[in-house]
């Protein structure tokens, strides 16, 4: 009985670090269409400033908000100067935002140094049987999941949401209804780039803060939302969900970079058979 | 156009024969540098040498064959790391390094059968070949316990293996070649792959690649299967960059799971892009420019090359997309036009 509780910990633990890492691309490659190679980076200043802003002596809980917000301004600051004229040119945008993610690399190590800053993980441990988890983890599968509904309702159910998605689906109709549309396109870039520093803020705790450590996530982050094909949302939870179960389960049995390895070789496999992605043959949709 | 005001023609175009001349002028120049200069800096122009051949290779196959693969720095890893743990384990070096470019080659084969023949996108074909490497590498740091041995190699995580032997004469394993004679061996192959490839691009093969590049879609309905065009394409840079790696391995004596980061393939994409794509020459150029640059940082200590190597990826896409070498072409043009020294200008 504890067996299973655990794997099912095991797996919920990886679905959720998959669905923080990965929303904020959904957004950014999901639905703008823009490959964000800086994304690693942008949770590594998530973290950053999370750390920073505890050390001044701010609550914690607080600090995520705070974290999220001040990366979202980051993202916005980085559609104007780059994203803003590359939008069609796909491969000059991964190119330009990959110079992005070595400066900010470079950038952070010359200020902070190389060595890694951590954040006390707040809260206790509990007990299942002879394993012991940390209350933190099941506060971060609580933060994935409210992020997900959050973002979900927003382009569900609000105003803005429905501007957002008819303008990524046809940019010319939006402009020609009357909708500014570099403005719907910054604040999209802005809302991803936010999510995805709030998730660097969530996990900092766990892993603390160091300039490298955007390429350990960056390319979970990216076959998550490729496997999870065209419809960014529920692509994603699918993609994460299979990959969360694979992860949690290998990296169990054996250790986390095997893990790795198996979700790769998994995530290869299924675009030779759904080159489109697990969503790929369904009608458009988030 | 802006390469013809260079005096440059496209490779897709038979060399003139004024080619063969600058070529075998090159390749005199540069196999006469160990004269001239002492064993430290031969060492470090050797490291250029053996970069451009990675350069070429991602060259080829972005310029070329229109897919940009970030993986190439996964085949020169393998191929590093084959080299090494072959040659330390039979103790002898020309099968090691046939078989580095050969496991490359292979293992192109398979992840290109999946992701070409899968019709995956470019860009996802990008994305993809860019997580094989972090992947491989993280692999490799993962290694540094006494349970990762391959024969009687432990491949040591993140030290990587130091003692990779240097290269030996084929018919006599006690000659070790010394730092002249790689350097040799490194401006020999690189002039090898040089030729080799600009004379591919003129056979069959070479003019249906180019032609996929420009419009797969009509291609494909002339009848050419691209997918094995350019499945073939892959396997054949992966192989070049394999050599690359072990040529890397046999210059350091060292290889490392630095080689597959993603510093590494950040480098190899702003050569290409620093020299141009448009021309196999060009990258061979912006890697040793790129690298004397960043060799110079690194000695001057202003600290995170990465920083600067990061501004010039964002400058060079944002400004100069065409490489700096075209890019003055156009604007050697464009002033030209201006002050009305072209034919059609006196014209009018």
């Amino acid at each position: 009985m504890d067996e299973v509780a655990i794997y099912a910990f095991q797996i919920g633990f990886a679905f959720a670090i998959l669905i923080l890492i990965s929303l904020g691309l959904a957004v950014i490659f999901g639905m703008m269409r823009v490959i964000n190679l800086a994304q690693g980076e942008f949770l590594m200043l998530g973290a950053y400033f999370c750390t920073l802003i505890t050390q001044s002596g701010v609550n914690l809980w607080l600090a995520f908000l705070l974290s999220g917000l001040a990366v979202g301004v980051f993202g916005i600051i980085v559609e104007v100067v780059i994203i803003r004229w590359l939008y069609g040119r796909i491969l000059d945008t991964l190119l330009a935002t990959w110079g992005l993610s070595l400066f900010l690399v470079g950038g952070v190590t010359t200020l902070f140094g190389p060595q890694s800053e951590s954040v006390a993980a707040p809260l206790g441990r509990f007990s299942v049987g002879v394993y012991g988890i940390s209350q933190y983890s099941l506060v971060v599968i609580a933060v994935a999941l409210a992020l997900l509904a959050g973002t979900y309702a927003l382009w569900r159910y609000t105003r803005f949401g429905l501007v957002v998605r008819g303008t990524m689906q046809n940019p010319t109709m939006a402009a020609g209804l009357g909708i500014r549309t570099w403005l719907v396109y910054m604040l999209t870039f802005g809302f991803g780039s936010a999510l995805t520093g709030l998730a660097g803020a969530v996990l900092a705790p766990i892993v603390g803060a160091a300039p490298p450590m955007g390429v350990f996530f960056i390319g979970k982050a990216f076959i998550t939302v490729i496997a999870g094909g065209q419809m960014p949302l529920l692509g994603t939870i699918s993609a994460s969900g299979l990959f969360g179960t694979i992860d949690g389960v290998v990296s169990y049995i054996s250790s986390s970079v095997v893990g790795e390895m198996g979700m790769l070789f998994v995530a290869i496999i299924l675009l030779r058979l759904l080159p489109l992605g697990i969503t790929g043959r369904l009608k458009r949709g988030i | 156009m802006a390469l013809r005001v260079l005096g440059l023609t496209a490779p897709s175009k038979k060399p003139q024969p004024w080619w063969w001349g600058v070529v075998a002028l090159l390749a005199l120049f540069v196999f006469t540098i160990p004269l001239y200069l002492d064993v430290a800096e031969l060492y470090s122009i050797s490291n250029f040498l053996v970069l451009a051949i990675l350069a070429l290779s991602m060259s080829f196959l972005w310029g070329y064959g229109g897919m940009l693969s970030f993986g190439q720095t996964a085949f020169f890893g393998l191929g590093g790391y084959t080299y090494a743990v072959l040659a330390l384990n039979t103790g002898e070096t020309t099968s090691a390094l046939l078989i580095a470019v050969l496991l490359p080659m292979i293992f192109a084969a398979i992840l290109g059968y999946f992701m070409i023949y899968g019709r995956i996108s470019d860009i996802y074909f990008s994305v993809i070949t860019l997580v094989v490497t972090l992947i491989l590498e993280k692999g490799i740091r993962a290694t540094s316990g006494d349970q990762y041995v391959i024969g009687s190699v432990r491949l040591n995580g993140q030290n990587g293996i130091p003692t990779t032997p240097s290269l030996q004469l084929p018919w006599d394993a006690k000659a070790q070649l010394d730092i002249a004679d790689v350097f040799y061996v490194a401006a020999g192959l690189l002039f090898v792959t040089y030729i080799g490839l600009r004379l591919l691009l003129l056979t069959r093969f070479g003019r249906i690649l180019v032609s996929i590049k420009e419009n797969e879609r009509r291609s494909e309905l002339l009848g050419y299967d691209t997918r094995r065009y350019k499945w073939l394409a892959f396997v054949i840079a992966g192989g070049i960059a394999g050599l690359a790696g072990a040529m890397w391995g046999i210059w350091g004596n060292f290889v490392g799971p630095n080689m597959f980061n993603l510093n590494q393939a950040a480098q190899v994409v702003i050569w290409v892009i620093v020299g141009g794509k448009s021309t196999l020459i060009g990258p061979i150029g912006g890697t040793v420019a790129v690298q004397y640059l960043t060799d110079w940082l690194g000695t001057q200590g202003v600290g995170q090359v990465s920083l600067i190597l990061g501004i010039i990826l964002m400058v060079m896409v944002l400004l100069f997309q065409q490489g700096l070498l075209p890019s003055a072409g156009i604007i050697a043009a464009f002033a030209k036009d201006r002050l009305g020294l072209t034919r059609r200008g006196r014209a009018s």
